[in-house]
This record gives structure tokens, sequence and C-alpha cells, in this order.
């Protein structure tokens, strides 16, 4: 009468067995990597900086022209794709980008600015970040210290930076450079005014998030086993505040390279024989009628830099916030 | 709110001191001598009578005792005096004299008063960075509001996109760039600023108008970078609230819903925004100002610092401090006031 119906014990106990993961567990930074790849601009951004400093560190071993190198017979020559529409023009295929009005080579003196400006935005990048992220945990952890460490980076905050910055570069270059050399003592004048006046916005952000985590659980947990608060800090506070420090660290790199090409435009910047992208742009505004390259070149080069930097700190920002993350 | 605002006044006060007591010290290792310039025939003993004429002579703690006289005092003293003597607004109250000769401070350049020269400047500056500013904010508002209206549209797309552009090309590229464009190829526009030039008549009215076309373009574009972008990110935040979405549910316009309703709320940390940019418009764009050879603050500033002229760099550093903590609090309040859910009491 009724058919048995076919059993399928198999089935049944397969029913209470565990389901297997469809997929192998990931991590966090593959999450990170996977949302920050959606982002375009960041991906353009990312790979063109890896680019720009590939370009300046390779670059001199493999363009071997020194860019100091005074070449008086081919002076004021032009870029070679000048003679696409100039057929007169003055090219030569031995100096690619043309020369300047010492016939030093363009080519050459664009790697060698774009090592210093990126040297430059790099070390005050990371100066101003353990600047920063030092006063912010100090603020965040230590009750104490939270109300003076606060209050000095609202005074910070309120001094005029750029004045500041002149300021200080007109007032200290003398003794560094005697001390260090003439670009030594530029280089960590430079850094060290850059990274002091550029590390409030990461104290204020980590001390933010310091504040809000060291009250959740793990944190008690931690501090009930006996950890130091030294331990705490590095062990369990400063993993999970590291995505506002990569945001900031992209920003401050932007705003670094930025700060150097202008102090460098404003001719307070490393010696004259010394070529940064913003010393060169300098230059050049008195000629740009006849040679428009010369500004060209390292504007284009600065602003695109700059800009790929911002794209990256926006693709980080999106990457790292879980709410984001997935759409 | 009353009770804050004071209380924040009388506490920028030590926080000023504390700022000018920084720079002036900082001041105080320059390397420079404003004596230097003086030809070596000078015997020393008249050298040292000049450098106390300057106020170099005495220690450094004295220096700042009467600069700060100087600047907190007798300057105050001078401009009311100014004010009801010279000007339209309060010429009409009797002529106070206040000022009886005290010694101002002295610029080393000119060895004129370094307030009468900072307000000979500031026109320059205000003319240019402020109607910059002012253009920005026109600009950059609408195109913060409409691109986060339609997030992810082309116009939100490009508008991102031109904004990462103001964020990241420096004024010292922008402003040679458009001179070889406008001024050198196209012939429009003057490349450098003619300060002289006095406004008496329509033709003159053109002229100051395309003189300043090209720097305040320049300026614009960084603040409508700036601006657009945070008019953006705090519309987003609020189109997404509900009480967005009781607005449109009780069938109220589309137009209400945006303008009146989120537009009011999400133009509170905007404000103050802009409240805190004002200081620039005074500080002067150094930059900008030197490209185009507008003789402003900015360049004042710049062309202080490279002649040695402390007492002129100290006291432009000090102005540049006063209005920004001075904005600070200003900004603060304004965010109490716009904004009823802050208390600060």
């Amino acid at each position: 009468m009724t058919e048995p119906v076919p059993a399928t014990p198999i089935a049944a106990i397969e029913a209470l067995k565990d389901k297997e993961p469809t997929k192998p567990p990931r991590s966090q930074w593959r999450d990170v990597w996977d949302q920050f790849r959606k982002h375009k601009g960041a991906m353009f951004g990312g790979g063109f900086l890896l680019f720009i400093t590939l370009a300046v560190l390779i670059g001199p071993y493999i363009y071997t022209v020194d860019p100091q190198a005074l070449d008086i017979r081919n002076k004021d020559m032009r870029p070679i794709y000048t003679a696409l529409w100039d057929s007169d023009a003055k090219v030569g295929w031995n100096k690619p980008l043309g020369s300047d009005q010492l016939g030093r080579d363009n080519l050459a003196q664009m790697i060698a600015g774009g090592r210093a400006s990126m040297a430059v935005g790099w070390a005050a990048m990371i100066l101003s970040l353990v600047i920063g992220t030092l006063i912010g945990v100090l603020a965040g952890y230590f009750r104490k210290l939270d109300g003076p460490l606060m209050r000095l980076t609202d005074l910070f905050l309120s001094l005029p930076i750029l004045p500041l910055l002149l300021v200080a570069v007109t007032l200290f270059r003398q003794p560094l450079r005697a001390s260090f050399g003439p670009e030594g003592g530029m280089f960590i004048l430079i850094v060290t005014v850059i990274a002091i006046t550029s590390w409030m916005p990461t104290a204020r952000i980590v001390r933010g998030d310091i504040l809000a985590i060291k009250e959740r659980e793990f944190v008690l947990a931690a501090r009930s086993i006996g950890t130091t608060p030294f331990r705490i800090i590095g062990r369990h506070l400063l993993p999970n505040v590291l995505s506002p420090i990569m945001v900031s660290a992209a920003l401050g790199l932007a705003t670094a390279i930025i700060t150097e090409s202008a102090l460098s435009f404003l001719g307070v910047g490393f010696p004259s024989d010394f070529p940064t992208w913003g010393k060169m742009l300098a230059d050049a505004v008195q000629r740009m009628e006849q040679f428009p390259e010369r500004v060209l070149l390292p504007g284009i080069a600065i602003s695109l830099t700059v800009l790929s930097v911002n794209y990256l700190g926006d693709g980080l920002r999106d990457a790292l916030d879980p709410r984001i993350r997935g759409r | 709110m009353l009770t804050y605002a004071i209380r924040r006044l009388i506490l920028s006060i030590p926080t000023l001191l504390f700022i000018s007591f920084i720079v002036f010290m900082l001041l105080q290792l320059a390397p420079g001598d404003p004596m230097a310039q003086v030809p070596l025939t000078v015997p020393p003993e008249v050298k040292e009578k000049m450098r106390e004429a300057l106020g170099v002579g005495e220690p450094a703690l004295v220096q700042y005792w009467k600069w700060l006289v100087q600047v907190g005092w007798i300057e105050p003293k001078v401009f009311i005096d100014w004010l009801t003597r010279d000007t339209f607004l309060f010429g009409w109250l009797p002529d106070t004299k206040l000022y009886n000769g005290e010694l101002r401070v002295i610029s080393w350049q000119t060895r004129s008063p370094v307030m009468d020269i900072i307000i000979q400047r500031i026109p320059q500056t205000l003319w240019v960075v402020g109607i910059a500013y002012i253009v920005a904010i026109i600009v950059a508002l609408p195109i913060g509001i409409y691109s986060a209206y339609k997030q992810y549209s082309t116009f939100d797309q490009a508008g991102t996109f031109v904004t990462m552009i103001g964020f990241s090309v420096p004024p010292f590229f922008t402003g040679p760039l458009l001179i070889v464009i406008f001024s050198v190829s196209l012939g429009w526009f003057p490349s450098i600023y003619d300060t002289t030039l006095v406004v008496d008549s329509w033709a003159n009215f053109k002229l100051q108008l395309q003189q300043m076309i090209m720097p305040v373009m320049v300026l614009a574009f960084q603040i409508t970078a700036q601006l657009s972008r945070y008019m953006r990110a705090s519309m987003l935040d609020n189109l997404n609230q509900d009480y967005v979405r009781t607005a449109r549910a009780k069938g109220l316009s589309e137009n209400v819903v945006v303008w009146v309703h989120v537009l009011r709320n999400s133009m509170i940390p905007v404000v103050t925004v802009i409240a805190l940019g004002i200081p620039s418009i005074f500080g002067g764009a150094i930059i900008t100002e030197n490209v185009f050879k507008v003789n402003g603050i900015g360049q004042l500033l710049i062309t202080a610092l490279f002649a040695n002229d402390l007492p002129m760099v100290m006291t432009l550093t000090f102005i540049f401090a006063v209005l920004i903590v001075m904005f600070n609090l200003i900004a603060d309040i304004l965010y109490g006031v716009l904004d009823p859910r802050i208390r600060y009491d």
C-alpha cells in the first residue's frame, strides 16, 4: 500500500554533521586587500606611487648621468618630443627631456629631485606619525597626561604653520649646515620642522580611538592577568588603531611632499645646486615662456605623486573601515 | 553658553602669551644682525648706540616685555585714535588722542612702525584672498550638495576627481600654469598684480578685475576642493537619517526635504569649517601672493623674513596666532549656537 520510502540514512547522518565551511577562512588583511582592489583610484594611486618610488630609487643606476654636471654647449635643449611639432627645436637623444640654462640634464635632475622630495616626504611622514602616535597613545591611555598633552596639541594647532616653518628654516639653516653639511643639515632641518608642525591630527585621532578601545573587555582581561601598561599598549591597543594611523600616514605623506616643494619654491629649501622638484619649478618660472616644459615636468610630477597618495589614502580609508567593506 | 565663551576668552590669553613667548625666543636665536648693513667706517660705540635705539641691546626678557607692551597697549591706542580720526565709521566720535608719542614697534627694514605697513598691506590681501574665499564658498556649496544628493552619479564622480586634483595640485604649480595659459599664450590677463592701480573709472575697474581673476582662481580652486568635500560628506551623513525618511513619508516635497531639512542640519559643521578658514584670509596666501606679486600680508612676511626684519616677523606671526585662536573660539561657539544638541556647560 505504501511504497517503502527509500531510506536515506546516509543523508540523515549527513544533516547531523557539522557543515564544512564552503570557503577557506579569510584573514582580515585579505578582506582589506579585496576591498582596496575595488577602488580603482586607489589601485592607480598605489601603482603610480610604487612606480615613482622605484623610478627614483633605481633610476640613477639605469640613467647614469650626473644631474649636477654642467654641459654648457648643450644648454637650453628642448625635450625630444618637441621635435614632433617643431622641427627647428634644439633637441637630441643625449638629453631626452632637454637641459636647463646651464646644460644640466633635465631627466637626471628630475630623478634626483624626486629622490629628494620622496625622501623628505617619507621621513617627515614617519617622524610625524611617531610623534603623533606617541602623544596620542600617552594622552589616551594615561589619564593624568591627557589634559596637558591635549592642551599642547591645541597649542600647536593654533600656531600659524607656514610662517613658523619659514621662520624656523631661515633661522636654523646656518648652524645645521655647519654641523651636517649643506644637504644633510637641510634634510634634517626640513624633515624635523615638517614633522613638528604636522603631528597634531594623528595625535587627536589616535587619542580618540585609544580612549574608546581601552574601556573594552579584552583590555580589562589583559589587565586582570597582570599585563603591564606597556605591553597592553603594544599588544592590544596599537594594532587596533593601526587603520587610522595608516590613513593619516597617506595624508601626511602628501602634505609633507607639498610642504617641502613649497619651501623649495620660496627659496628656503635645499641649497641651490641640489635639485628638488619644487626648486626646479621655482627656477624655471622666469623662463616659462620659452621653456614651458621645465615648469610642467616637475609640476606634473609633484601633482601626480600627491594625487596618487591622496587616492591611496581614500582607498585605504574605505578598505580599512569594516562598515564600508563588502559593499 | 555665555560663561563658556567668557571662560574660553580668558583661557585664550595665556595661550597667546605662551605662543608669542615661544616665537619671540625662537627669533632671538636668529643669526642675523640688524647692524649688518651699516658701513664698517661707523665706529663700534656708535653702532652700539644704534643697536640700543633699535632695542636690541637689552636682555631678551626685557625686550619681550617691551614688545608686549607696545603691541598690547600702545598699538591699540594708536588704532583707536586712527578709528576716531580718519575712518568714516567712527569719525563722528570725538578725537580720542590716547597716543602721545610713545615708541611703537619699529620695523628694522624701513624704520617705520610695523603696524602702519601692515595696515597698508591689508587691503590687497583682503581683496584677493577674501574674494577667493567668497567665490569658493559660492561654488563649493552647490557642488557638495548636488554630488551628495546624486551620490555615485557621473557628476559626483567628476566632482570627486576635480576636488582630488584641487587637493593635490599645489598653488605654485597652478599659478605659473595659469600665467602661461592666460597671460603668455592668450594674453587676456596681466601676470603681475598691480597694486598702484586706482579704481576711478570703468576702464580701471576692468583692469582691476582682469588682474584679480588669476590669483582668485588659484586660491578659490584650492578652497573649493576642501569645502565641497566637507559639504558632500556632511550632506551624506544627514541624507540617510531617519528624520529625512519621516519628512518624505509625511509628504513633503523633495525641495523642502533637501533644502530645508537636510541642508540646515548639514550646514552646521560646514559653517564651522568656513569660520576656521577665515584666519587664512588675513594670513594671506603666502605662495599665491608670491607667484602673482600681490604685495599683501603673505608677501610682507616673506620679504621681512629674508631681510631679517625680526619685529615685523614677530608681529605678523603674533597677529596670525591671534586670528587663529579667535576664530577657533568663534567656530566652537558657533557650533554650540547652531546645534542645540551641543551644550558646553
